[in-house]
This record gives C-alpha cells, structure tokens and sequence, in this order.
C-alpha cells in the first residue's frame, strides 16, 4: 500500500489515545505491528507533557499521522493542520471537519473545502469521510489521493453499519488507496473491512478501551491479515440451498 | 497588558510572540501557535507584535484517533 508515495507495509493504522497508561500504548504499538499512528495536538499546560509523548513515538520509531479532531469548521482544521505540520515536521494531515456533535459524522462540504485548501498549501490528505461516492470524488478534484470513509460513528464499536457502500467505493475507486477510518468494535469488523477489499483500518477506541489493549491490537492485527488474504483469495459466492461437499457417487446402500 | 493564552487571562510584560512564550514558561520546542485564529510559525514569532486583548493559542502533542 502507498500513501503519497511513502510505502506501508502494515494494513493497521493506530490511534494513540484512551490506553491506560502510555506504557500500554507503546506496547500495543508493539503488539500489532502497525507502522502509522495518529496524533493530535491540545492546549499545552507549559509542563513538557506534549513533548514527551512525541517523544515517545519517535523512539517507537513509527510515522505519525496528525489529525484536526474537534474542527467544527473549515478556518480551525486549516489552522490546526498548518499548526500540526510545524510541530510533526510532516505534511501528512488526517483532515477531520465535524458536521454533528451526536453522531461526530463529517461536514462533508467543509470537508472539500478544507482539503483542497490544505492540498493546494502542500499538504498530503487523508480526509475522513463518509462512504459518499460523489464526495469522494470531489475529495479526489480537491487533490487528495487516498479516502478513509467511516465504517460507524468514532468510538461507537457498532462494525461496519454500510458495507454496501463500502463495497462500491472498492469498485469505483479501484485505483485509490482505502481506509475505514471509525467504528470498528470487533477483530471480525476489521477482518470483514479487508474482506471487502479496503487497504487498511484506522482503529482506536477498540483497542485502548478492550480489557487487555495489547492482546486486542495483537487480535485485531490477525484478523486484518487474515481478512486481506481472505479477499484476495477471492471467497466463493453463497447459494441459499446445500450442496453435498462430500462426494454422493459410490454411496453404499443399506436398505 | 493583558492578553488570553489558552482561554486564561494572563498579564504580561512583552510586547511580541517570542518574548511572551519566554515569559510564561512555554519553553517546549514541540508547541505551534496562533494569534486571534491565525498561525504564527515558529520563525515569526519574534515579528509577531501582540497587543491588549489578544487571543493566543498554544498548542503541543497530544494522544489522539
């Protein structure tokens, strides 16, 4: 997989907030193996807190993936990408434009705006969307080159509610790198996102908040490796009838 | 003058972006800032003349999904 000309090996992308104790996360980072996380900027409290976190990462030795979580408007994810690209010394932006306080659904509008802005100030989108072929398709106008569509509302763990539409975003973007970036609760919702033929999965909240976080980013790894050699071992049709999977001819008869 | 950095109110002697984070103790390589909504990159901040009732974010790595 290639993201604006970088290669990923690891279909596993991991947001980096929620663990227990930093500890925990750098040990599911470990555990799955994934070489992109995201990050976040917040208010500093003039206490270095910030710098040891990225800190922390850069000793993991993974790439980082800012994102504008909490920009309700076009001007603050603007903003906070130009802040973050200083900071992060990338030009990687995980552009997130929030359309509704309940759902955390994106402002589909703002969005390509925002990215074309960003795309145009030379920064490399990753623009989380919902599963709109049209959107992505003016996100693609607005020059960004890979498309997270949500798989369910963030931190809600209800696995993929569309993967219909998910399905036709495979077929239609044959050529553009995929993400479901959201909602994934289950190993099984990963395994099911590759089995459709995604790229990859952004996942967090199932993680950080599972019982034991690092067991779940080791399972979660499993089950998208699992699911991207089911899709690309290209699964059987189902029928609604049986069909006999042992041989009826040479049957004995006993009556 | 006063000035608000990160919603707080805070009095200040300094008269630029510079000084000010001298000033308040941001003293982290890793923070990014922005002056009444607008970015300031870091190689500016020394230009960046505030005034009273000015509205600064400072913001640094954070976790996040």
């Amino acid at each position: 997989m290639n993201f604006y000309g970088v290669d990923i090996a690891s279909p596993l992308l991991l947001g980096t907030a929620q663990y227990p104790s930093p500890a925990v996360l750098a040990k599911a980072i470990r555990a799955c193996g994934t070489e992109m996380v995201t990050v976040s900027l917040r208010r500093e409290a003039a206490d270095g807190s910030g710098e040891g976190f990225w800190r922390m990462l850069r000793e993991i030795g993974v790439r980082v993936l800012p994102n504008t979580a909490g920009c309700h408007s076009v001007h603050e994810a603007v903003t906070t990408a130009k802040m973050a690209r200083e900071i992060f010394g990338t030009n990687w932006i995980k552009l997130e434009v929030i359309g509704h306080a309940d759902t955390l659904q994106p402002d589909v509008f703002g969005l390509v705006e925002a990215a074309a802005l960003l795309a145009e100030d030379g920064f490399d989108v990753f623009p989380y969307m919902t599963d709109d072929l049209v959107v992505g398709e003016r996100l693609i106008e607005a020059g960004c080159k890979v498309l997270m569509p949500w798989g369910a509302p963030i931190g809600s763990g209800q696995g993929l509610r569309t993967p219909d539409a998910l399905r036709s975003m495979r077929a239609h973007f044959s050529g553009v790198p995929l993400v479901v970036d959201a909602g994934i609760g289950r190993p099984s919702d990963a395994a099911h996102a590759m089995e459709l033929g995604m790229d990859a999965v952004l996942l967090n909240t199932a993680v950080a908040k599972a019982g034991d976080p690092v067991l779940m980013a080791r399972a979660m790894a499993l089950a998208i490796e699992a699911g991207q050699a089911g899709c690309r071992a290209i699964p059987m049709e189902p029928r609604d009838l049986a069909v006999p999977s042992t041989p009826v001819l040479g049957l004995a008869e006993f009556a | 003058m006063k000035i608000i950095v990160n919603a707080e109110p805070r009095d200040i002697t300094a008269t630029d972006l510079a000084a000010m984070l001298e000033e308040l103790g941001f003293l982290s390589p890793a923070i990014a800032t922005a002056v009444n909504g607008q970015f300031v990159p870091a190689s500016t901040r020394g230009n960046a003349t505030l005034n009273e009732g000015d509205k600064v974010e400072i913001l640094s790595p954070m976790q996040g999904g």
